[in-house]
């Protein structure tokens, strides 16, 4: 009898807490429904229908979908972001993987260099952007003034020049790897030292060390800056937008400045949110893939 | 203990005077590796820092002088009144208030609702928390742009367009991020104390509000931090929803400054967008190491 009272007193409590729980969490929830949830579905629906704002949304099936696979323009924009992708993402990790090595080697003054590099990455968006239009300017920027100086070389209009355009916003980028140097930093200096001396007893000097335990320890954070500098390719906007306004000739019209401008540009809503699916599942379809292969390459510690 | 100490995770200056070996204690082969190491990274800082130092040196310089070939590095004379030419030429004490105004709503917002949602995850005991909080993760993964054009409509259809409201309302209701970054902090703060608040009479609202939240100002600082600097250097959500010039905000102001002028006073420009940035990186002097926390804690860059 005493057990049964103290047990259903348990239940009470327990329920008390649930009812707690759910009331925490409710603000999360209500944003749930009303930002994400409503508008993910009023998205889907919108992608298959011709809506301009003014007049109600008109059912068109998989219109906007087949007429995208028919737009040149969508197709210049998936170029344009794809090569900003593999440029930034590849030359970052290079980049910040380089520099968190040269600071973990136990040399003075670690703190003050993760500082300076580190602080670009406080100051994105419109400043940066015209900043870096000041600085790659053909005529009277610093950068063809060094090229000039240092090797003689005439340099490039950089983000007048359809070539050169998405080099320089991947040049650019790279000023922006100090949050991936603070990660790489943080895991170069979680490895064990008994490790390197186990190697140095063995004989393996420093870059056989560096290739045989550093790098394999690495690829954890490596997978992740892939994974999460494919994703920010496909957000790139400020810059293109400010900088170049995706000139010059479409050059550097990135999948997002298109969308930007399908929508609220020119008002074809429907059309536009059809364009945020398919990054969607662009996006989805390339974390699978980067997850699969991922165990091939990516070290996990046992355990 | 090995000889060579290895430095720890963040805030690392003092072990590093305490704990390093003297340069002339190490081998010779180590010496010419740590000249080499230091010769590379100074040279990166400098690059790193030049357009910073540029920004300076440009905002400062007289229209000619900032066309001249090769470039003058420093000034001959020190403009200050480009400054104050820069920031009357466009209402920037109106954008600067704006931008205040929008800022500081969505840290209060992310302040008042993450620590509570996070606090609720890692601590109280419910059906269905593991699947919710699966889907708390989820929405991190969900590209913005998907939601952003039925947002849009919402705030139209409700008559806020062209308001700050649609920038600051969402933080009203936590961000996934930062739930679950607070989340991971909660769960490092020993649940006995959580035990013995309630042995001693205290409410689940009175253990998170007097026990948890002063022992998470780190956590909360980054919170802080991060929902100030993204909003602060936010330029699509104010394009896509401020209309009149007396609601912009910095980043709208500043890129719409080159259209105004015609030919590019770039020496103006630098100024305005030093001012833009200078609460920026004021605030990443004095708070680096909550900027440093958050990307450890999270694997996010920021």
């Amino acid at each position: 009898m005493a057990l049964a009272t103290r047990k259903s007193k348990m239940g009470t409590m327990a329920r008390q807490e649930e009812r707690t729980f759910y009331l925490f969490i409710s603000p999360w929830i209500f944003g749930f429904l009303l930002f994400t949830a409503g508008p993910i579905m009023a998205s889907l629906f919108f992608s298959f229908t011709f809506y301009d704002v003014v007049t109600p949304p008109r059912w068109i099936g998989i219109g906007n979908y087949t007429g995208l696979l028919a737009d040149e323009l969508f197709w210049q924009s998936l170029k344009v972001t794809a090569l900003y992708a593999a440029g930034s993402v590849f030359l970052g990790i290079a980049a910040s993987l380089f520099i968190a090595i040269l600071l973990n080697r136990n040399i003075r003054g670690v703190s003050i260099f993760r500082t300076i590099f580190y602080l670009p990455s406080v100051i994105s968006g419109v400043a940066v952007s015209l900043l870096f239009m000041w600085i790659l300017n053909s005529d009277f920027g610093v950068v063809n003034f060094v090229l000039w100086k240092l090797f003689r070389i005439q340099g490039p209009t950089w983000l007048m020049s359809q070539t050169w355009v998405i080099p320089s916003m991947v040049f650019m980028s790279l000023w922006g790897i100090g949050g991936s140097i603070v990660l790489y930093l943080a895991r170069l200096q979680g490895i064990p030292t008994e490790l390197f001396e186990a190697a140095e007893i063995d004989g393996a000097n420093y870059w056989r060390r560096l290739r045989s335990i550093t790098l394999p320890l690495m690829t954890p954070v490596i997978f992740f800056n892939m994974l999460t500098g494919v994703i920010g390719s496909f957000q790139v906007f400020t810059q293109a937008y400010v900088m170049t306004n995706g000139g010059p000739n479409n050059a550097s019209l990135f999948y997002i400045l298109y969308l930007y401008r399908n929508a609220f540009r020119y008002w074809r809503m429907g059309y536009a949110s059809a364009q945020a699916w398919i990054m969607f599942l662009i996006l989805l379809v390339l974390t699978v893939i980067l997850l699969r292969t991922s165990s091939r390459w990516v070290y996990y510690e046992a355990g | 203990m090995s000889t060579i100490d290895r430095p720890g995770v963040v805030g690392t200056t003092h072990r590093d005077a305490v704990t390093k070996p003297l340069f002339w204690t190490k081998s010779r082969s180590t010496r010419i590796g740590d000249a080499v190491t230091y010769m590379i990274i100074a040279v990166m800082s400098i690059v790193i820092l030049f357009p910073v130092f540029w920004m300076l040196s440009t905002s400062l310089k007289e229209n000619s002088e900032v066309f001249l070939f090769p470039p003058r590095w420093v000034p001959k004379e020190l403009l200050w009144e480009n400054y104050p030419k820069a920031l009357t030429f466009l209402p920037f004490g109106l954008y600067f208030r704006n931008t205040a105004i929008v800022t500081a709503m969505c840290v209060v917002g992310q302040l008042l609702s993450s620590p509570l949602v996070a606090f609720a995850f890692a601590r109280l005991h419910a059906r269905g928390r593991d699947a919710l909080f699966l889907l708390v993760l989820a929405t991190m993964m969900l590209p913005a742009q998907v939601t952003m054009i039925p947002l849009f409509m919402l705030f139209k259809v409700a008559g806020l367009v062209d308001t700050f409201v649609p920038l600051i309302l969402p933080n009203f209701f936590g961000g996934a991020f930062f739930i679950f970054l607070l989340r991971q902090f909660f769960l490092t703060i020993s649940p006995e104390l959580a035990d013995a608040a309630k042995i001693d009479g205290c409410g689940y609202f009175q253990t998170y509000s007097r026990i948890y939240l002063p022992l998470s100002k780190p956590a909360l600082a980054t919170v802080a931090i991060f929902t100030f600097m993204w909003t602060w250097n936010d330029f699509m959500g104010p394009l896509i929803y401020l209309n009149r010039e007396q609601n912009w905000t910095l980043t709208l102001g500043l890129s719409r400054f080159r259209g105004i002028y015609g030919t590019t006073p770039w020496n103006l420009l630098m100024a305005a967008s030093l001012v833009t940035v200078l609460p920026l990186i004021v605030l990443f002097f004095f708070a680096q190491r909550y900027f440093i926390q958050g990307i450890v804690i999270t694997g996010v860059k920021g």
